[in-house]
């Protein structure tokens, strides 16, 4: 798993991925067990990543899983159940919450987006 | 004049209409090869072209006649008229006499059946109700129990994109080991099917195809049952497929590793290398 500040720069460099999210304008939370971040997205790049502290900041949706489901969507080849936020979502690894009509409307750039964190994406 | 050798693929296209329940549905269809039918049955919201790789393959060719034709409402095959009226909603027993209408006008004798998805629920009612008529049946990622884990109101909105939410839903049924270019083919289907096709199919899938409590009924004596599903489908797992298979005396499960939902067009040289044999064993 990379820090977060590294995976910020993997998303901004990638112009796919930018086109695609090219009318992400939001704040969304992305939970990894306690710990608590919220993605400023302008025009489909990551402006900010704020550790959430105030509890009444909590973005247009929340994506939360723990640590380790997390870990296992990240490794270079994911296990099943663990290979997309919507398989994860099927096994309840993970929660989905909140506004999620933005989140749907834009759903494989939020899954690229979460899933660039691999090490490497083929 | 110059002659050109024109490289076709073995696959010929064409057009047939069939009527069921006094509605007339212009169906189209693909076809090659030559000995038992083979006829397969695409997923919901996508089409006959998922099975491209296996209307092409000269080693099943030889000794099958591989059909697969577009449901009405996908692919090349039109909605009805008067489709306009109400919104599509695929039933048990609409998509069940459909298949049985198609294999009565196309004069099919004794076919094989395949279908993947909601195709491979339905084979598994055909399997109990026209265990006579097939020869044997193929459920692909078919199971006789599903649960729902999605909204399905999602699909068909007009403040979301049908193709591209359809294609982001489903792109968490492919194996990550998949080869890219059949991942974005696969997905690219799901991309064109029609405002609220996918979600009339799901209605098959998620809620009217349940047939746990019948499914033992099936003589797999009289219609072989083979069940073959890929390791990283979140939707038919192969836990729910194992499940399906222990309720069917005789049937004969598979799980293949490293693929998912749409084995034969996801990944098509690995899915060959676990039909071969079934089809080696209908055979004999």
């Amino acid at each position: 798993m990379q820090s977060i500040e590294t995976w910020i720069v993997k998303i901004n460099s990638n112009k796919r991925l930018i086109e695609k999210g090219r009318w992400v304008n939001l704040t969304f939370t992305f939970g990894i067990g306690q710990n608590d971040y919220l993605f400023e997205i302008i025009e489909g790049k990551v402006i900010s990543t704020t550790k959430r502290t105030i509890l009444t900041r909590s973005g247009t949706f929340k994506i939360h899983g723990e640590k380790i489901a997390w870990e296992k969507h990240w490794l270079n080849i994911p296990p099943r159940d663990y290979h997309d936020i919507f398989a994860m979502l099927a096994k309840k690894l993970i929660i989905i919450d909140g506004n999620l009509t933005p989140f749907m409307q834009n759903l494989q750039y939020f899954k690229d987006l979460i899933a660039s964190n691999r090490q490497s994406i083929k | 004049m110059k002659s050109i050798n024109i490289e076709f693929e073995d696959i010929i296209g064409r057009y047939l209409n069939i009527n069921v329940d006094n509605t007339n549905y212009r169906i189209y269809v693909e076809e090659a090869g030559q000995g038992i039918p083979l006829l397969c049955l695409h997923t919901a919201g996508s089409d006959g072209r998922q099975f491209r790789h296996i209307l092409n393959d000269q080693k099943i060719t030889k000794n099958f006649r591989v059909i697969a034709f577009d449901l009405p409402w996908h692919g090349k095959s039109n909605p009805p008229e008067d489709y306009e009226l109400k919104d599509y909603k695929l039933t048990t027993s609409l998509y069940k006499k459909i298949i049985m209408s198609f294999c009565d006008n196309y004069k099919l004798n004794e076919p094989v059946i395949m279908g993947c998805s909601m195709g491979g629920r339905v084979v598994l009612h055909l399997a109990l109700e026209q265990s006579n008529y097939f020869k044997a049946v193929i459920a692909l990622e078919g199971s006789d129990k599903l649960e729902p884990y999605y909204d399905l109101d999602w699909l068909y909105r007009p403040d979301i994109h049908g193709g591209l939410i359809q294609s982001a839903f489903v792109s968490s049924q492919i194996a990550p080991q998949s080869p890219d270019k059949f991942r974005h083919e696969t997905l690219w289907h799901y991309m064109q099917g029609g405002p609220g096709i996918f979600k009339g199919d799901l209605y098959f899938y998620w809620h009217d195809g349940d047939f746990d409590d019948r499914s033992g009924l099936i003589d797999t004596s009289k219609c072989p049952v083979y069940l073959l599903s890929g390791e990283y489908d979140c939707s038919c797992t192969p836990e729910r497929t194992l499940a399906t298979a222990s309720r069917i005396k005789g049937a004969k499960a598979v799980i293949i590793p490293g693929i998912g939902h749409f084995p034969m067009s996801e990944n098509p040289e690995l899915f060959k290398s676990y039909i071969y044999p079934i089809l080696d064993e209908i055979l004999e």
